[in-house]
């Protein structure tokens, strides 16, 4: 218990001092959550991919589209059991920051494939009836206002000219990583239009979203859609969802190291303010550590209670952070709109935050430590507090 | 471990210590014998920088000579491993610093209480071996003030509570009234002799001051590392 006491009434004799540390130690764990889940929002796509879903694209590039009879000839693949269509539409809502992304898709077949998107039945009736009808997630509605009736004007930029939905369901997510900040409206509506506005650029398919039976022949699949096309005019390349969504990742990826990279940072900075606080507790201290070394106390116990203390300052502010990051989270999350689809503070990220704030902890402790224990006790009994 | 027994509790033979200081040697004691009988009370009185402290800290087992062998109730501390040592040290002997040296997180009862909770007591066996030391130091109505709030000769009468609380053999006292008014200071020497001649203990006290030099039973007078004694040299000490 003395030992405990010890330590408790050690970490608080410098409150000020002590307070700082924390505050930092606070400030770079809420950064370290922050970052780590940032970077964990840009893998969203890609962790929420069901194995048994693949995505078939124009080879050449994602912007180039693919003929629409090319959905019966995947259909037909050994394998292969729904087959669903969707183009990126990109349109722009009041202004272009007002940024959310936009599919039209074969609705009956798209929504058959992911359960993740959860709607009401009334509503998704509504929605597979009303050709012009529109289906934003619930993220998205809470972000606009937007409610079922209500009228979803978008200015095209892909595909020209003014566009208007009304808004028939509101989906939620199977599970809180579910992106629930799009919109989808039916794929037969662009198609149509297009015929009358644009006619070369009818029946074209941005993607074909593929479901299989069995997830664990998706490479050999795969492999057979795309021989299906191999030497026409355009081939294809099809990928598990997965790699779809990791494509995307990797074309900004120096951003997610740069992001990984400055999280680390913030740690390493702190580990040195941390080091520098115990280190001139650890100096202070010295004439007490040879004290109670002179009354028969073990080094190992004169390094234990800088440890202690160190771990206790460490754990505090960790924690603190920790609690904070979830609030922070997500306020940046409401001010990011849906930039982050899925801003969600992890579990594994925070065991890193804990981890690190532990480590830095542990980290500071050790010189300081080592000089307690060591220091000769006729030499700390000079030292001057 | 070689244990003889021994009429004196400390014996001390041809010790010798130097320090390195700046890549020079330092001679501080040349070949010390001397005995302190069981009981006693030992004053050291001496110049600064004559090699008193040194030798306390000898005595006590917090620094160790470059030669000879000092023995501690038939103990060769010089000999002991450093983890035995500190055992060592928490069972026989008590110190008392001139700076009190009291931990300044720690209330007066839980300073006491230290030393104790290395030993295997338990918590009401601790509580009542400390209310004993203070009672005896005249301090228990001040067992939950922190040593802030306690003046320096109350400050040195919990250091001695904590010295005597675990029964040790011996009390090394380094200028225990160095820093202490002069009732202060009386009343410390006091209780030292009180801990001497009621309870046996075997003290061993480093001191500039004559008239706490008159407390004990015998003074030796080291000057540049060389001992002699004699009650004229309690007048040198003071010239």
């Amino acid at each position: 218990m003395q030992f405990f006491k010890l330590i408790a009434r050690n970490a608080l004799r410098h409150k000020l001092r002590t307070g700082l540390t924390v505050l930092g130690l606070v400030i770079a764990v809420l950064s370290f959550g922050l970052l780590q889940t940032v970077v964990g929002a840009w893998y969203a796509g890609a962790n929420a991919a069901a194995p048994d879903r693949l995505v078939t694209r124009n080879a050449i590039s994602l912007v180039f589209p693919m003929p629409l009879h090319y959905r019966e000839k995947i259909r037909a693949v050994p394998g292969v059991r729904r087959v669903g269509t969707a183009n990126w539409f990109g349109g722009i809502y009041q202004d272009p920051k007002k940024f959310f992304p936009q599919f039209a898709v074969d609705a009956a077949q798209y929504f058959e494939m992911y359960p993740e998107y959860r709607f009401a039945e009334d509503e998704k009736r509504a929605f597979l009836r009303d050709r012009r009808g529109a289906v934003v997630g619930r993220k998205l509605a809470e972000t606009y206002g937007f409610r079922v009736g209500d009228m979803l004007p978008l200015r095209g930029t892909i595909f020209p000219g003014d566009w208007s939905f009304t808004v028939r369901a509101i989906y939620d997510g199977a599970e809180a990583r579910t992106d629930t900040s799009q919109m989808f409206f039916h794929w037969d509506y662009l198609n149509e239009t297009m015929k009358r506005r644009v006619p070369r650029r009818a029946d074209q398919v941005g993607v074909f979203v593929v479901q299989i039976a069995e997830p664990a022949r998706a490479a050999e699949i795969s492999q057979a859609i795309d021989a299906q096309f191999r030497n026409s005019a355009a081939e294809t390349l099809t990928e598990t969802e997965k790699a779809f969504q990791l494509g995307f990742v990797a074309m900004t990826e120096a951003i997610v190291v740069g992001i990984r990279v400055v999280s680390f940072v913030v740690v390493f900075i702190i580990l040195a303010v941390m080091a520098n606080t115990m280190a001139m507790t650890a100096r202070e201290r010295l004439s007490e550590y040879a004290t109670l070394k002179a009354l028969g106390f073990a080094p190992g116990y004169v390094a234990a209670l800088v440890l202690g203390e160190s771990l206790a300052i460490a754990a505090a502010g960790g924690l603190i952070g920790i609690a904070c990051t979830f609030p922070v989270a997500a306020w940046f999350g409401t001010q990011t709109g849906t930039l982050f689809p899925v801003l969600q503070v992890s579990a594994s990220t925070t065991a890193m935050q804990l981890g690190a704030a532990l480590a830095v902890g542990v980290a500071a402790a050790l010189l300081p430590g080592r000089r307690a224990a060591r220091v000769r006790i006729v030499d700390g009994l000079r030292a001057i507090g | 471990m070689s244990r003889r027994v021994s009429p004196s509790l400390i014996e001390v033979r041809n010790v010798s210590k130097s320090y390195r200081r700046g890549g020079q040697i330092v001679p501080v004691l040349h070949d010390l014998s001397f005995d302190v009988l069981r009981g006693d009370f030992l004053g050291l009185m001496g110049p600064s920088g004559s090699g008193k402290s040194t030798l306390l800290n000898l005595l006590a087992g917090i620094d160790q000579p470059d030669a000879g062998e000092i023995l501690v109730d038939g103990v060769d501390i010089t000999r002991l491993p450093e983890s035995d040592l500190a055992d060592w040290r928490a069972a026989a002997v008590g110190f008392v610093f001139q700076f009190y040296n009291l931990m300044p997180v720690l209330t007066a009862f839980e300073n006491v209480e230290l030393p104790l909770t290395l030993t295997p007591l338990s918590r009401r066996e601790r509580r009542e071996h400390v209310a004993a030391a203070l009672g005896l130091v005249g301090l228990t109505e001040r067992a939950e003030h922190y040593p802030s709030e306690l003046s320096g000769g109350q400050q040195q009468r919990v250091a001695i509570a904590r010295a005597l609380v675990t029964d040790p053999k011996l009390i090394v006292a380094d200028e225990p009234t160095g820093d202490l008014d002069r009732q202060s200071a009386a009343e410390v020497l006091s209780l030292l002799g009180q801990l001497n001649d009621q309870f046996g203990k075997t003290i061993v006290m480093v001191t500039h001051d004559r008239r706490a030099a008159e407390h004990a039973h015998a003074i030796k007078y080291l000057d540049k590392g060389e001992l002699s004694e004699g009650a004229d040299l309690l007048e040198r000490s003071v010239r």
